[in-house]
């Protein structure tokens, strides 16, 4: 929250240029629902980290969660694609929809098929760049010859002229950031109907975190997005919508322009003012 | 700060560093003693008729431990086949899908097997693999020797996996990848490197073992065919040479040791080697 603390200036007043062109591009169109979640609650163990949770996802729009540290955003994030699950006495209640099928009810391959999820470190495979991307079609079925899909994949997440001459090298001899566009690239193969991106820039620097953004802004013809962020001018710059999460419950949603300029509950205001957090 | 507490600090500090210093010279410096030694005495008898001929005995020349080199490595060739699939599997087991109860006892009970001295293993290994056949086997030797690969490959196995990163799992996973297929394809990989050494350092282990053997494969003065028989074994050579009285065998004896050293660091460079130039995809 450092840049939060900087100025004592409200955050939205040095926002309200970025914030303005962003309010024209999320009311511009009334967007179809991709995921549809409803009363969600869940568990770790005994303890509850999401509660009563509602909220509505946008198709093709940017959706931002923000609140500060264990208010449960990366743990809902999560519920999205059934990665809770891989932990051990955890526990969902309620519903999520995604195109109106529950996802619950889904087969977890095929529901992870279409929700991608970047991770808030690069996590490449210790593969070549190339078998790095070609990973997750190899594990949907995809037979022989992928270079066509690699170099489309490398080509939306931005990276294909950075490494077309070492598609065989290790993927730890690339960058951060080109690792962290690698792993987009990873799971914009299999060609996700909406990208999960946790925290993706946390490890990044400023110019790295630009690349980032402008690469979402481009794949929001494509793919749906959530992202969760700590980061507060990202969430005004690169989303349409934003939800504001504290202790478990979502506190206000609401398009980014507004939330960030006129927010309704006087706690979205002081976090997004920078007086807790 | 006064200036005696300041000296005080100091000095400390440069008796510290030079026990440490010294200490870790003394570790480099036993192994080095060690291999100089055995070249010293037993350097001289290394020729190629060491390697190639069988025993001879006392007073002849020309006579060599071929039957032993081929032993032992018989013994470590069964003793990989039968120990290192269930220690690297368990190892597996252990990372990835333990429960937490029932991990507790099994890494546990590993660890007290591993602590079993290696004399114990071989009286067990015989009255189970010797006395109910009433002959000396090279599977008995390696059955024995299998049994003291296995917690240490077991214990190295889920080490080196459990080093691997949660966030590449989480990785496989989010693609759609199976919780299996994901330790089979990203995982593993992964660990190769370390898994490896940890097996390969655990056949360097067993390789020098004479205990298990004493009781299991007798030793033997000719070739021995196939595994049902009574084997030579490297360190067997060793025991039963220093033991003669006779100052020939007490040098092949020296011999027979510089070449069982020479192999597990052979063993253990070369690892080292092939895995720093093959990791291009592996370590980072």
């Amino acid at each position: 929250m450092a840049s939060a603390m900087q100025g004592k200036e409200p955050i939205a007043a040095r926002l309200a240029p970025r914030v303005e062109e962003a309010s024209a591009r999320a009311s511009d169109k009334e967007a179809p629902v991709r995921f549809e979640i409803a009363g969600l609650d869940f568990f770790y163990g005994p303890k509850q980290a999401v509660f009563g949770l509602s909220l509505n996802i946008p198709k093709n729009q940017v959706t931002a969660l923000i609140g500060p540290s264990g208010c449960g955003k990366s743990t809902f994030l999560r519920t999205l694609n059934r990665m809770n699950e891989t932990i051990r006495n955890t526990r969902v209640v309620g519903q999520i929809l995604l195109d109106g099928q529950n996802i619950l009810e889904m087969d977890v391959v095929k529901l992870r098929r279409r929700v991608g999820m970047v991770f808030q470190r690069p996590n490449p495979f210790p593969k070549s760049i190339y078998e790095n991307v070609a990973y997750g079609l190899r594990v949907n079925g995809h037979k022989g010859r992928l270079h066509d899909l690699v170099e489309h994949s490398l080509r939306r997440a931005a990276l294909w002229d950075e490494v077309k001459d070492y598609l065989h090298k290790s993927a730890f001899a690339l960058s951060g950031g080109q690792q962290q566009r690698l792993c987009i690239a990873r799971a914009l193969a299999v060609d996700p109907e909406v990208l999960l991106l946790d925290e993706p820039c946390s490890a990044l620097d400023p110019v790295t975190t630009a690349k980032i953004e402008e690469l979402m802004f481009q794949l929001k013809d494509s793919c749906t997005m959530a992202i969760v962020t700590h980061n507060m001018q990202q969430a005004a710059r690169a989303s349409d919508f934003t939800a504001f999460m504290l202790d478990g419950k979502l506190i206000e949603h609401n398009a980014t322009s507004k939330l960030f300029t006129t927010p309704t509950d006087h706690r979205t205001e002081a976090y997004i003012t920078g007086r807790f957090g | 700060m006064s200036g005696l507490r300041l000296f005080w600090r100091k000095s400390l500090n440069v008796v510290m560093l030079t026990l440490t210093g010294v200490a870790a010279f003394a570790v480099v410096s036993v192994l080095f003693m060690i291999l100089g030694y055995l070249v010293w005495k037993g350097g001289s008898s290394l020729n190629w008729n060491f390697f190639t001929k069988l025993p001879v005995p006392v007073g002849e020349t020309g006579g060599g431990v071929a039957n032993a080199i081929l032993g032992s490595m018989k013994l470590l060739l069964l003793a990989a086949v039968m120990g290192l699939p269930i220690g690297l599997i368990a190892g597996v087991y252990l990372a990835e899908f333990g429960g937490k109860s029932y991990s507790f006892v099994i890494r546990y009970t590993t660890d007290l097997l591993n602590g079993v001295p290696s004399i114990i293993i071989g009286i067990f290994a015989a009255a189970l693999f010797v006395l109910p056949v009433h002959h000396y086997s090279t599977f008995a030797g390696g059955a024995a020797l299998a049994i003291m690969i296995i917690p240490i490959t077991l214990r190295s196995t889920e080490e080196f996996l459990r080093s691997v990163p949660g966030s590449l799992r989480e990785g496989a996973m989010a693609l759609g990848a199976s919780k299996w297929r994901t330790i089979a394809t990203v995982v593993l990989p992964a660990a190769k490197g370390g898994i490896i050494t940890g097996v390969l350092l655990a056949l360097a282990r067993v390789a020098g073992e004479t205990a298990p053997l004493i009781f299991t494969v007798l030793g033997n003065q000719y070739w021995t065919t196939g595994w049902n028989q009574p084997t030579a074994a490297l360190p067997l050579v060793i025991y039963n040479y220093a033991i003669s009285p006779y100052d020939d065998y007490h040098r092949q004896a020296w011999a027979a040791g510089l070449v069982l050293l020479a192999l597990v660091l052979l063993t253990n460079i070369g690892t080292r080697f092939a895995l720093s130039r093959g990791a291009s995809g592996g370590s980072n």
